[in-house]
């Protein structure tokens, strides 16, 4: 098919690979992770009676799925070079509007309509600011953080929405069939469609290449703004994902709903494996990331741990992810 | 800890047979794959100007980081006062007297004058924190020094590039120089900074100093110099005094060597026009841009480092905006707006910074190859990774490329393969006129030959190729036809018996002609 007959006279033959593709899996950062996970699985099963009940496995998975799902855009986004810390502030201003709306009798078609506009509209605010103004994005979301939730406490104050229609709880707390939460298959199911995006489409390649090297990226034809702001977009909307799931869960809405869980979806993402500095990481090492982050607390919770240890064991997670990654990679060399 | 320096030569006396401060004998340099300096010889005379002289790539860089102590001689010695002298790290250059003004010397704009002068040996008071007041008197003394009113205390944001510059320049000269070394110190200056530097030369010449001055610009070095010294390919091929030379004897040293050997022969089968662009300009870096690029011709951009060669080609290929001037392809007027619309006409450019604008380092070698092709070898915008390698396979066996897999992070391989692999990256794109900015720039010898032969080869196919080069050689070993720009402009359009180089250095440093 090609124009240009070149011929040489000794072509040096290179091979595709040097190891297997299932392989380089097996000593991947994911594989290790996965044995981590089915560690604290076992440990977990041996240390109380009660943790393999069907239900009580259902319930754990309610510990990560919203985060989860959030994490799933959160990752190509830093992979992509970029953060947004505003995804907490995002549902609780997407949640407000969908209990705003559900006071004058709005249908759950409706409110999932209004919660994924605003959502979509956080991030779209958020990537114009970051891709039109070239403004650093871990400083335009802290930003956004506080602006989307503070005008949450403006409109609500101390004050609750609750009389979401009945239908709506069907998405927090409806299940799909048996012990499968609709959450646990929406989890599932946008698991698959970022782990497609990810890593097998000439956008995911995009994701890569920016994120390793913005400039050359550019250089090579690839509209680094306009990848960068889809993002952002995917971002915000997987939060209003994220914001429906929650309060069809709670069924209420006040302003400090899912306060501090930026920071959770992003200790999962790197957890997860992804480089909080760009460039690497998979949708794989981050859904495993939301299984051990879940059966953890989900642990510690059926031991009686009390909340403040349970803190303490999140916070020594978190350190052990930023440390394990860098003396896995030594360790590989 | 300074080392006692002996007081300089006091007084303006700038004769010839003075004893230098600096002599360099049989200085050699060898980096893997190049021979960067070899027995090269340097003398500097307190109180005189050196110019030292030469191509790019000639080697004038490394004597200077040499004489800075970021890199260490393989062989040969450096004496001080005639006394045999080790400048293994800058520090111990700092410690000889010896310092740099560089063509882009890093200050810091929220430091204040006082403080980016002195950042890093500031003077010390009680319990070691920095003397504030001791360093602002110093520093206004050596401002003061270059005739320079600036007050120390105010921020380096305030000032303006040329009181920039001059801090700078006291920064270089805070630490008791003796030996000045000047990279190219007019690089960025106006006309009437040129003329203060001059006499800040001046100045340093009457305190004693031994300068080093690097130009490429013939003006500049008949006017300020007093000896010379010429670098060729890592030699030195000539040094003297400057009243005793000419113009023309200096451009014969700088380029003169046998140039059609190494290169590949080839009889051009110049076609219809590809490209033709007309009055492109660029708001500050060029203008008035007009040329016909035809099929199956090598168009060669030759100039000093700073003539707009790099801008224009990128303009070009869409990654700036032009002023104004348009483009026309196959004699339709079409609009670049971005490397994508670039890329979709046919049009493509391997850059010069490699490292930062080519390669995409940690990812594979055949993830490089195709990232701008993807959309036409993947299928409703996903990934078909056996096309993949096998595209990436196909280009990168035709430039030869020596890698232990195609799926090995480029960043792994040596330059001249990470060349050959961007290269491969773009022909993948099946172009039309491919622009090479500085292709064999850092590139062994034997990966320079391989890409000079496939530059051949692909003009042979009919691509239409802009190659800039600061290589003479390069450019005449290589171009059919060679346009020099100078300060953003074209200085001259020269083929056939007009290239020679001569004519090159002529046109590219604006000798011989009668003002502007």
């Amino acid at each position: 098919m090609t124009d240009m007959n070149l011929t040489r006279e000794a072509v040096r033959a290179i091979p595709d690979r040097l190891e297997h593709p299932a392989r380089r899996a097996l000593k991947s950062w994911e594989t290790l992770l996965l044995a981590v996970a089915v560690a604290i699985f076992i440990a977990n099963s041996f240390a109380s009676p009660y943790f393999l009940d069907p239900w009580n496995l259902s319930d754990a998975t309610f510990n990560f799925t919203e985060k989860a799902m959030i994490a799933f855009a959160m990752a190509l986004l830093i992979i992509a070079g970029e953060i947004d810390l505003s995804v907490a502030s995002t549902i609780a201003l997407a949640s407000t509007a969908m209990g705003a709306a559900a006071q004058v009798g709005v249908g759950t078609p409706g409110l999932v309509a209004i919660g994924l506009a605003v959502s979509l509209a956080c991030g779209a605010f958020n990537g114009a600011l970051v891709t039109g103004l070239g403004l650093p994005s871990i400083v335009v979301t802290i930003g956004t953080m506080s602006l989307y939730r503070g005008i949450s406490y403006i409109v609500l104050g101390d004050q609750a929405y609750r009389g979401y229609p009945a239908d709506f709880a069907w998405f927090g707390q409806g299940y799909a069939f048996w012990v499968i939460s609709v959450e646990f298959v929406l989890f599932a199911l946008f698991a698959l469609l970022f782990g497609i995006l990810l890593h097998a489409t000439n956008f995911g390649r995009a994701v890569y290449a920016i994120g390793n090297n913005a400039t050359a990226a550019a250089f090579s034809g690839i509209r680094v703004e306009r990848v960068k702001f889809i993002l952002f977009l995917l971002t915000g909307l997987m939060s209003g994902v994220a914001a429906v799931c929650l309060t069809s869960r709670l069924g209420s809405t006040r302003p400090s709903i899912a306060m501090g869980w930026e920071l959770e979806v992003v200790t999962m993402v790197v957890l997860g494996g992804v480089s909080i500095l760009g460039g690497a990481g998979s949708i794989p090492g981050v859904v495993i990331a939301a299984f051990v982050m879940g059966l953890v607390t989900f642990g510690l919770g059926l031991l009686n741990v009390p909340g403040i240890v349970m803190s303490i064991v999140i916070g020594a997670l978190l350190i052990a992810v930023i440390a394990l990654p860098r003396l896995w990679r030594k360790w590989r060399g | 800890m300074r080392q006692e320096i002996p007081p300089a030569a006091a007084g303006p006396s700038p004769l010839p047979h003075d004893a230098p401060i600096l002599a360099l004998r049989g200085i050699t340099k060898t980096f893997p794959g190049v021979r960067a300096l070899s027995d090269v010889a340097l003398e500097l005379y307190p109180g005189q100007v050196t110019a030292l002289i030469g191509e790019n790539g000639a080697g004038k860089s490394t004597l200077v980081k040499i004489l800075t102590g970021i890199y260490q001689p393989d062989g040969g010695e450096i004496l001080l006062d005639g006394a045999p002298a080790r400048l293994d790290s800058p520090q111990a250059a700092a410690a000889a007297g010896i310092t740099a003004i560089h063509q882009e010397t890093v200050l810091f704009d929220d430091l204040t004058v006082a403080e980016n002068i002195f950042l890093g040996h500031a003077p010390r008071g009680r319990f070691g924190l920095i003397d504030t007041r001791a360093m602002r008197a110093r520093a206004a003394r050596l401002l003061q020094g270059l005739g320079a009113e600036i007050d120390p205390g105010t921020p380096l944001r305030d000032l303006g590039i040329a009181s920039k510059h001059l801090v700078a320049i006291a920064r270089a000269l805070s630490i008791e120089a003796r030996v000045v070394i000047m990279d190219e110190p007019t690089a960025a200056l106006s006309h009437k900074e040129i003329e203060e530097l001059y006499t800040l030369i001046e100045r340093l010449k009457a305190q004693g100093k031994a300068i080093l001055f690097i130009s490429h610009k013939f003006d500049e070095i008949f006017r300020i110099a007093d000896r010379y010294t010429v670098f060729r390919d890592g030699q030195m091929v000539g040094a003297g005094l400057i009243a005793e030379a000419s113009e023309a004897d200096l451009v014969r040293q700088m380029v003169g060597r046998d140039v059609s050997q190494i290169f590949p022969s080839r009889t051009p089968r110049i076609g219809a026009p590809v490209l033709q662009v007309e009055g492109y300009a660029h708001p500050t870096e060029f203008a008035d841009i007009s040329f016909t690029l035809r099929a199956g011709e090598i168009l060669g951009f030759y100039g000093l480092v700073g003539a707009g060669r790099s801008e224009f080609c990128q303009a070009l290929f869409g990654m700036t905006r032009p002023a104004a001037g348009s483009l026309r392809i196959d004699g339709q007027p079409v609009a670049i707006r971005s490397p994508a619309d670039a890329v979709a006409h046919g049009i493509v450019y391997v850059p010069e910074d490699r490292g930062r604008q080519g390669a995409i380092g940690a990812m594979p070698i055949f993830q490089n190859v195709t990232l701008p092709s993807l959309a036409r070898i993947s299928r409703n915008g996903f990934l078909r990774l056996a096309e993949e390698f096998r595209l990436a396979r196909d280009y990168c066996e035709r430039l030869d490329l020596r890698a232990a897999s195609l799926d090995t992070p480029l960043g792994t391989l040596s330059g001249g393969n990470q060349q050959k692999v961007v290269i491969a990256k773009w022909l993948a794109t099946r172009p039309r006129v491919i622009i090479l900015d500085e292709p064999t720039k850092g590139i062994d010898i034997g990966s320079k030959a391989a890409v000079h032969e496939f530059m051949a080869e692909l003009a042979a196919q009919g691509l239409a190729v802009i190659m800039v080069s600061s290589e003479i050689p390069e450019i005449l070993g290589m171009s059919d036809r060679v346009i020099v720009m100078r300060e953003g402009r074209i200085a001259a359009e020269l083929s056939g018996g007009d290239l020679t180089p001569e004519t090159l250095v002529r046109h590219a440093a604006g000798i011989g002609e009668t003002g502007q």
